[in-house]
């Protein structure tokens, strides 16, 4: 099960600063740890987080097997206008989850 | 035979040398020696030819980790963050983790701040460090030493 929670807040002024927060269920596995019978334990991450604010691209990152599982981002934005936000996780073996928060914006 | 001075004065010389020797590298010095360099190659390959400044950017890290699985990592960049003078990109590097890159964010005016916080692994106690690339085409970084008591991203021999 992919699952993946954002914080935001639901409404906000004008040209404000949002703080989000994301956190996606997620192993982060390494691909440099090793079974106890001695097997490699392929590689299996989130490559990209990628955040949409009414469909123009504000803030995008990409993960490398140094981040902890389960990755935590927190970031921020300009609350511009009122719409949607969009949240896309990819990752390694088809991993893709997306989820949508809206914000209304006086 | 062995006097209990003698045993004392050269086992107090151990532990006084451990004592000076500061943080321990806990791999092979060739090992480290192969992620220098794959370290210096990362970062050549974003910043290029350009110098780096230090300074504008403040990345801030626990000085000691007990767990290297799971460390609270916050980078902040001191910008105005408009059209004309932002921040294009944030990058978090390691010295000694297997692999140097351990994250790197695009954004641009409409993040409003320029600041990034997540959680990393960390191998081994080092020097993290993190750049950021103005909208100018200047590079800015701040560097933190921590030390890691039990590492992570764990490789062969050492489960």
């Amino acid at each position: 099960m992919a699952r993946a929670v954002v914080t935001l807040p639901a409404q906000a002024k004008r040209g404000e600063i949002v703080e989000i927060k994301t956190l996606a269920q997620h192993t982060m596995e390494t691909g440099f740890r090793r079974t106890q019978t001695g097997e490699l334990i392929p590689r299996d991450i989130i490559r990209r987080f990628t955040c949409t604010y009414n469909g123009t691209e504000v803030f995008r990152v990409d993960l490398h097997p140094a981040i902890a599982a389960n990755p935590l981002l927190v970031f921020t934005t300009v609350a511009t206008e009122t719409g949607m936000l969009s949240f896309q996780w990819v990752g390694d073996n088809g991993y893709t989850v997306t989820e949508i928060a809206p914000i209304r914006v006086e | 035979m062995t006097t209990r001075r003698q045993f004392l004065l050269a086992t107090g010389g151990v532990g006084l040398s451990v004592g000076t020797s500061g943080i321990q590298a806990q791999m092979a010095p060739n090992e480290a020696a192969l992620r220098r360099a794959a370290y210096q190659e990362a970062l050549r390959k974003v910043v290029g030819d350009a110098q780096v400044r230090r300074g504008r950017v403040k990345l801030t890290l626990p000085p000691l980790i007990d767990n290297g699985n799971s460390v609270p990592l916050s980078v902040a960049v001191e910008s105005p963050m408009t059209a004309a003078d932002h921040v294009k990109a944030i990058h978090v590097f390691t010295e000694k983790n297997p692999l140097p890159d351990v994250v790197s964010v695009t954004l641009g005016p409409r993040a409003g701040r320029a600041g990034i916080s997540t959680r990393v692994r960390l191998a081994d106690s080092q020097t993290v460090l993190a750049v950021a690339q103005m909208s100018d085409g200047s590079f800015w970084s701040d560097s933190a030493e921590v030390v890691v008591t039990l590492s992570a991203c764990l490789e062969e021999g050492l489960i």
